[in-house]
């Protein structure tokens, strides 16, 4: 390995890592890949897919609750934390093969060790105290981030938790309170609703999910308070007792100063770029607040080095993620036809009961940038798959430029939004007005149906309610 | 009521301009005539007047900024007895083609079943005229995004004119955002020509080592006439050596006897004797106007003046009836001018035939683009002694070489060779031109 020479070396193996070298090794470039602990990064191991498989068993409980809604009964029902966390751990480490897998198909070196910039066009990668130089033309750096610290609230991992910790809990809490309300927030928020655990959510802003059109963050605090999860909107954290097994925490509302004891503490309140030890400063790569500056190519101001998903800023997902790991590949392979990211093309999903999910400008953005908009709505309470899943909390609200028909924005909660909202993303990418949208014809019956109806009331005319 | 003021069209070809510098303040009162505003357009800077009297309500428009489109609403004036709240309700962009605009919008409920027979039943109408997908006059078959095509009619623009940076060419909003109103197909290069070179030049230099200084208004409009003069232009080239002796000998000998403050340039001569040969050969003084030629009346000659950071060809209107004097002194006056970016756009606009003479910098040949609408160009080289031939002798003669970029379109080869003779004979034999 010493000395070996790389037309690209992507550093971090998560969504945008493993992606780019994927995508680097298919235009033909020597492609090498360095991570430091598991194949996958972050939202394989410890985020997005661990959390969905911890929230599928906290929704095949709460159905095994409503069975007798449907007919059916269901006794003794009950739930084992210890096997629901195995699950999720085991569809973790399946994935993390796969990327391996992924890997030596697609012939890219993987090299296992702590990387770090030595220079131009040099990458030392050190494992078990010993470091090797490996050469690259170009360099992706994925390294992504980690929870976001509050002062007072630093995690322990045994009475305050981040979101790795609540992953993996060795029992589950009787009560529990949740600092921030982002989709990180929301999702532990509703899995340890799920099985019976008092949940607090505290935010500083004013509504919960604040990047979400406001109607959205309505309805979901509504949707939550109904499942019994208390929300403190415009709040902060002040200080923590620890105690034996339990911890006050502290919390400043409007009203005054709130005492709330609870067994657990989970910080969610965002998160910072893994940017230390890389060596980015003797390179000249600049870096701030905790992120790596790129154009919008995401080149760093070193030519040759790339960086890309968390890493750079916002939005933290690992789709945004994946997708500039394939520009920064296609940009250093020189594709044509590769385009810088545009953030208003990006759908985010929160994997809650009820779910939520968005892509574009809010109602709120969209007046701001100057449009005349068209608004339609269509709630699930009106729509025949939804009744017969038993599941009508919720709604499709559409944003239009009433000039030019653009859709601008498409904002959901209900049931299964988050896998709804990619037909709005593709909308979107092909740039289709309302009035393509509305000759689309949607399958009956289907919750997609409604994605039509929100149409349609934008424009004065649903058809179903 | 408020009376707008807007962004005026100071040339026929002026789509925007830089708002220079305000002469008035929000509160200062005016009245017609009264310079309110200093504009830059691609090639000068040119005082805006008010038209109305009244007193400035608001400048809407900060100084320095670029590519404010022509009839865009700049400034709001009141009118007499009005104060600032007469501001309030009036919407100055109401008279202004600029597409958004901040507007209220009411709860929705309301609205939506408000929808009125005479609202815009968005869907149909749009629908139908999407159906046809629209064809480039080759006939191949356009690919844009429904909403690049709708943009596009609401715009006036048309697609076939327009390349796409979407996927595989295909027209995207961007596009269409981006291209002019009233962009047609067969005027396709007037919307101009992309001044994205297809390659990124920075791709081939490390960061740092170069200065990347961003191109000002009269740069970019040279790289996009040239790079259209020579996209569009079939351009081909003749070449002619004139014997200078006696035009210099009689140039010596008249600014001898000049009236105080005239000295003749040679080039003064080039100026009279190309209008001269104009008027000769009349069929040269022509610009192509696509299903016809526009055949000039008038011998305008342009004079290729380089100024800071750029050119400029102001033209000697008439030169065929104005003498030698006339024509120097206006020359200079204009290349002053031209200087100091002080042109009026009448007096660098048009014209039939250019001259630009690199002589002065020791060159000694070289080949001109034509400047558009115009139909040729003289490239004149340097005066210099060299052996020539004459009868079987070998002797030494001041000699000059120019070489005539002609638009093949309007000129033919023969055409444009009897122009030059015509314009050598009036050269070599400067007496000529006095008949």
């Amino acid at each position: 390995m010493a000395d070996e020479s790389f037309d690209v070396v992507i550093i971090g193996s998560g969504p945008g890592g493993y992606i780019a070298a994927v995508r680097a090794s298919q235009l033909g470039l020597k492609t090498a890949i360095v991570e430091r602990d598991k194949l996958g990064g972050i939202c394989l191991n410890w985020g997005c897919i661990p959390t969905k498989a911890l929230l599928r068993s906290a929704e095949v409980y709460m159905l095994m609750e409503q069975a007798e809604e449907f007919g059916l009964s269901a006794e003794k029902i009950g739930f084992d934390g210890k096997k629901i966390v195995e699950r999720s751990r085991k569809v973790a480490d399946k994935l993390s093969s796969g990327i391996q897998f992924l890997m030596k198909k697609n012939k890219v070196s993987v090299i296992e060790g702590t990387a770090k910039l030595a220079g131009k066009g040099v990458i030392e990668v050190e494992k078990d105290g010993k470091a090797e130089k490996i050469k690259a033309k170009n360099i992706i750096l994925a390294t992504g981030a980690r929870a976001r610290e509050l002062k007072g609230v630093e995690a322990d991992g045994e009475l305050i938790w981040t979101y790795k910790h609540a992953m993996t809990p060795k029992e589950m809490p009787k009560s529990l309170l949740v600092i921030g309300s982002g989709a990180i927030g929301i999702e532990f928020a509703s899995f340890y609703r799920s099985f019976g655990a008092d949940v607090t959510v505290v935010e500083v802003l004013d509504r919960i999910l604040p990047v979400e059109d406001e109607e959205i963050s309505k309805q979901a605090e509504r949707a939550f308070k109904k499942r019994g999860i208390k929300i403190i909107t415009g709040a902060e954290v002040q200080k923590l007792d620890k105690g034996e097994n339990s911890v006050t925490v502290h919390v400043k509302t409007k009203k005054g100063t709130e005492e709330i004891t609870v067994d657990r503490v989970i910080s969610a309140v965002g998160i910072t770029g893994n940017v230390e030890n890389l060596g980015l400063e003797d390179m000249g790569i600049k870096i701030e607040k905790g992120h790596v500056v790129v154009d919008k190519w995401c080149e760093t101001d070193v030519k040759g080095i790339y960086a890309i998903g968390d890493l750079v800023g916002a939005p933290w997902l690992a789709h945004k993620a994946s997708h500039e790991g394939v520009l920064a590949a296609e940009r250093i392979a020189g594709v044509k036809d590769a385009h810088p990211l545009d953030v208003t093309k990006v759908p985010g999903c929160t994997y809650s009961h009820p779910q939520v999910a968005s892509v574009g400008l809010t109602e709120a953005k969209a007046k701001e940038a100057g449009y005349k908009v068209k608004v339609g709505r269509a709630p699930f309470q009106a729509n025949g798959k939804a009744i017969a899943l038993g599941e009508t909390d919720g709604f499709i609200k559409t944003v239009f430029d009433e000039k030019t028909g653009e859709l601008l924005g498409a904002h959901m909660i209900g049931p299964e939004v988050t896998e709804l909202i990619q037909g709005y993303v593709v909308a979107r990418q092909l740039e289709t007005t309302e009035a393509d949208l509305m000759a689309a014809i949607f399958p009956h019956p289907t919750l997609s149906e409604h994605m039509h109806e929100s149409v349609l009331d934008a424009f004065g005319r649903p058809l179903n309610f | 009521m408020p009376i707008p003021v807007t962004m005026p069209a100071l040339s026929p070809t002026m789509e925007e301009g830089t708002l220079a510098k305000w002469s008035v303040k929000e509160g200062d009162k005016v009245g017609p005539g009264d310079v309110i505003a200093e504009i830059e357009t691609d090639k000068a800077t040119m005082e805006v007047e008010a038209v109305d009297e009244g007193t400035v309500g608001q400048l809407l428009v900060d100084e320095g900024t670029e590519g404010v489109p022509v009839n865009k609403v700049i400034a709001v004036l009141l009118e007499e007895g009005e104060d600032k709240s007469a501001l309030d309700n009036f919407d100055p962009e109401a008279a202004s083609p600029a597409p958004k605009k901040a507007a209220e919008e009411k709860p929705e409920p309301k609205e939506k079943k408000e929808a009125k027979p005479e609202e815009k039943p968005a869907a149909k109408p749009a629908a139908k005229k999407e159906e046809a997908a629209p064809e480039k006059p080759d006939g191949k078959r356009i690919f844009a995004s429904p909403l690049a095509k709708r943009i596009a009619e609401d715009k006036g623009i048309d697609l076939a004119a327009l390349s796409g940076s979407g996927p595989r060419g295909r027209i995207v909003k961007k596009d269409v955002e981006e291209a002019k109103p009233g962009t047609k197909a067969a005027a396709a290069s007037a919307g101009g020509p992309s001044l994205t070179p297809s390659v990124d030049p920075r791709a081939f230099f490390e960061k740092g080592t170069y200065e990347e200084v961003p191109m000002d208004k009269m740069r970019k409009t040279i790289a996009k006439r040239l790079t259209q003069s020579k996209q569009e232009i079939p351009h081909y080239y003749l070449t002619v050596d004139c014997e200078i002796d006696e035009l210099l000998r009689v140039r010596k000998e008249l600014n001898e006897r000049a009236p105080e403050g005239v000295k003749l340039s040679v080039n003064d001569f080039l100026i009279r004797a190309a209008a001269l040969a104009l008027k000769k050969v009349p069929e040269v003084n022509a610009s192509f106007a696509g299903d016809s030629l526009l055949m000039h009346k008038h011998a305008n000659v342009g004079i290729a003046v380089a100024i800071e950071g750029g050119l400029i060809t102001p033209i000697i209107n008439k030169a065929d009836e104005k003498g030698l004097a006339a024509i120097s002194t206006e020359a200079k006056d204009l290349a002053a001018r031209a200087r100091d970016r002080k042109l009026k756009p009448q007096e660098y606009e048009g014209g039939g035939f250019s001259i630009s003479n690199l002589g002065m910098y020791g060159i000694k040949n070289f080949t001109a683009v034509i400047n558009p609408p115009q139909s040729a160009i003289l490239a004149v080289g340097a005066g210099e002694k060299r052996a020539v031939v004459k009868g079987d002798e070998l002797v030494a003669a001041t000699m000059m070489t120019c070489t005539m970029s002609c638009d093949h379109r309007v000129i033919d080869g023969a055409l444009g060779a009897r122009f030059l003779d015509a314009f050598k004979g009036f050269v070599e034999y400067p007496a000529t031109m006095l008949m």
